[in-house]
């Protein structure tokens, strides 16, 4: 594969247009992501390339992007809609929970919602309370929906691409932190499977399974504690839903002990499912318990010093491998 | 002279008004029998608005419905029987029983979904008339909804997309004044013609108990939004003869409100005007209320006989497979 360097948010776009040049059936439908390219400029050269009529720019309606797109979905459209900050999915969140990820069951089958929901998470921008939160778990909790987090331009294209092919609605959680990292993303028509994590490090010590942004504090801890001899397994889950728990089984059985990293609040927050998961397979395999790292159980603040003390650092996850490496 | 429907119709809608009716009334003893689960809404005393809209949609056209929703299923080729198997849980019912009442749906019919939402379904019709005009048909989606849904965000977004896109809509506002225990005077400031306006969109009120008049404005309707010219919306004024669900006591209202919308039912009017025109006499038209029964009496016994889905079948149909 030829190597080629993009940024997450390149990433992004090519494989929408890619999927949108391939199957006449996808278009994107968001604010702002017509000639404005997104808030994020993800969507950026996707309306000069197919139009008004398949890159809808619509009007601050969160609930009818998301319903609307259920409609077409299930009439034989492919559609990706796009919720500019995660914050904003309380506005469409029955047609995400009761519609997009009920009918097909509640059906019976008969009906099917290739429905891709991208959307941006995380906090570390400074954009306060309402628009810096991490809530993967409100979606991962519904049955019928498949829920992605990807940390690098290569899976940014590689599951979004997979997401719109999926006959299912797939939220696909992107990082607003990383839409301007770089990384290899070759040219080649490569898919990244839902369900499938990748370790980004093998190391025999410890497991660390750190979620999107927080998989690059990891992998930066987890040069300095080589550093200091600790060599760390790095698991990127990269779905959440379903979890790709083979991967972490094996990894613990070889380590012994694992340090799980989210930047969602510490109560409710994925990294406690992802302990639980843990505690259910993985128990006898433990020297000891789980480590937790997770945000403080309060809104994200305004101010970057006390924003920075709330979510995790390199600090924290650095902190808990030492913790965990001295029972 | 107003017009009129000819006779064949008149009697084919007085079929399916029928139908909807006993098949509502055959809930109410089955509910009463233990054997329905949840709750009920049942759709007696709104029957012309669903046999006068829906039955002039193509097969190909597609309904957004409520969870009021028997009737509309019914009119757009529901059959009495995996309707009736479905609300008693069974494994021939249209969603083999994981669905119930609320959720009466069939993809293939062009029934989006009953939804327990209320305002659920008008952004899936918004979706499924972007759908339509991308795919380069001509294919309609008539969404209903009531007065309580009237009030909800969902129904400003959608009316709001529709017309700034011009999509296929049918917005079909069923006024039937009670969102559960709420009237509709104390819900809905100003009222829907202002509202259509608001959003540019053309408009229309009927009798919602009055068969013809339905069936002559929604069919200006259904042409004016098959023609690409945009949304419409169209409220039928009627009335909930039953409660929110099937036992609510409805204390909100007195049996004389009742009584005098009772002397307005649709079913009946239709049989008057039957005999008035000499289409059927009252001997006649009583067949056919037997035939009806009968078929309602059939489908009862079906779904009763329809097996309980396997235990197996809880984890089918939550994802559609994919390749990883």
């Amino acid at each position: 594969m030829s190597e080629r360097i993009l940024t997450y948010r390149q990433a992004v776009a090519e494989a929408m247009a890619e999927e949108m040049a391939r199957d006449e059936r996808v278009f994107l439908m968001g604010e702002d992501v017509g000639k404005h390219g997104g808030a994020f400029a993800a969507s950026k050269g996707l309306f000069d390339e197919f139009g008004p009529g398949r890159v809808k720019n619509t009007p601050i309606s969160e609930s009818i992007i998301v319903g609307a797109g259920v409609g077409a979905a299930l009439t034989g459209m492919r559609p990706i809609v796009e919720i500019m900050y995660i914050d904003f999915i309380g506005m469409a969140l029955d047609a995400v929970v009761n519609q997009a990820a009920k009918v097909k069951y509640m059906f019976g089958g008969h009906a099917r919602v290739p429905l891709t929901i991208r959307t941006a998470f995380g906090a570390g921008r400074g954009n306060a309370a309402q628009h810096s939160q991490s809530l993967e778990t409100w979606l991962t909790l519904i049955p019928g929906l498949l829920v992605v987090m990807p940390s690098t331009p290569y899976d940014a294209k590689g599951l979004l691409k997979s997401a719109i092919r999926n006959d299912n609605p797939v939220v696909v959680i992107e990082n607003k932190l990383l839409y301007g990292e770089s990384g290899n993303v070759p040219e080649d028509d490569y898919l990244v499977p839902i369900g499938k994590a990748a370790i980004r490090r093998e190391g025999g010590d410890v497991t660390v399974i750190a979620t999107s942004r927080m998989s690059k504090f990891a992998e930066s801890a987890a040069e300095k504690l080589a550093a200091e001899g600790i060599q760390v397994e790095l698991i990127d889950p990269r779905t959440l839903k379903p979890f790709d728990m083979e991967t972490v089984s094996k990894s613990i059985a070889k380590t012994h002990r694992v340090v799980v990293v989210n930047e969602g609040h510490n109560t409710g927050g994925f990294s406690n499912e992802i302990s639980s998961k843990i505690m259910d397979s993985c128990f006898f395999d433990l020297d000891g318990p789980v480590v937790r790292v997770a945000a403080e159980d309060v809104p994200i603040p305004y101010n970057s010093v006390l924003e920075n003390e709330v979510i995790p650092a390199e600090k924290d996850i650095l902190a808990a491998v030492h913790k965990i490496m001295e029972r | 002279m107003e017009k009129q429907l000819d006779p064949k119709t008149i009697i084919d809608r007085y079929r399916l008004m029928l139908r909807i009716r006993f098949h509502e009334e055959a809930i109410k003893v089955l509910f009463t029998r233990g054997m329905i689960g949840g709750t009920t809404h049942l759709y007696i005393g709104q029957e012309a608005i669903a046999a006068g809209v829906v039955t002039q949609l193509r097969k190909d056209d597609f309904i957004s419905s409520t969870h009021r929703g028997h009737g509309h299923m019914l009119a757009k080729g529901g059959e009495l029987k995996p309707m009736l198997a479905e609300i008693l849980g069974r494994s021939d019912g249209y969603c083999k029983g994981k669905g119930g009442s609320m959720h009466i749906a069939s993809i293939t019919l062009g029934n989006l979904g009953a939804n327990g939402i209320v305002s659920g379904g008008l952004p899936i019709a918004v979706g499924s008339g972007i759908s339509a005009k991308m795919r380069g048909t001509d294919q309609i989606t008539v969404v209903s909804f009531g007065d309580g849904a009237a009030n909800e965000g969902n129904t400003h977004e959608s009316m709001n997309l529709a017309s700034l896109w011009k999509l296929p809509v049918l917005f079909l506002f069923e006024n039937n004044h009670y969102a559960v225990s709420t009237e509709t005077s104390t819900s809905m400031a100003g009222n829907m013609e202002k509202r259509a306006s608001g959003y540019d969109l053309p408009f229309v009120k009927v009798d919602g108990n009055d068969l013809e008049a339905v069936h002559f404005a929604a069919h200006d309707a259904i042409d004016y939004v098959r023609s690409g010219k945009g949304p419409f919306v169209m409220q039928g004024d009627t009335y909930r003869i039953e409660g929110h669900y099937y036992g609510d006591a409805m204390v909100y209202r007195s049996s004389s409100e009742v009584d005098e919308w009772r002397k307005k039912d649709p079913i009946m009017r239709v049989e008057n005007l039957l005999v008035e025109r000499g289409i059927m006499t009252e001997p006649e038209y009583k067949m056919v209320r037997a035939e009806i029964q009968q078929e309602v009496d059939e489908a009862v016994a079906f779904a009763e006989a329809s097996p309980q889905p396997a235990v197996e079948s809880i984890f089918e149909d939550v994802y559609s497979e994919w390749q990883s």
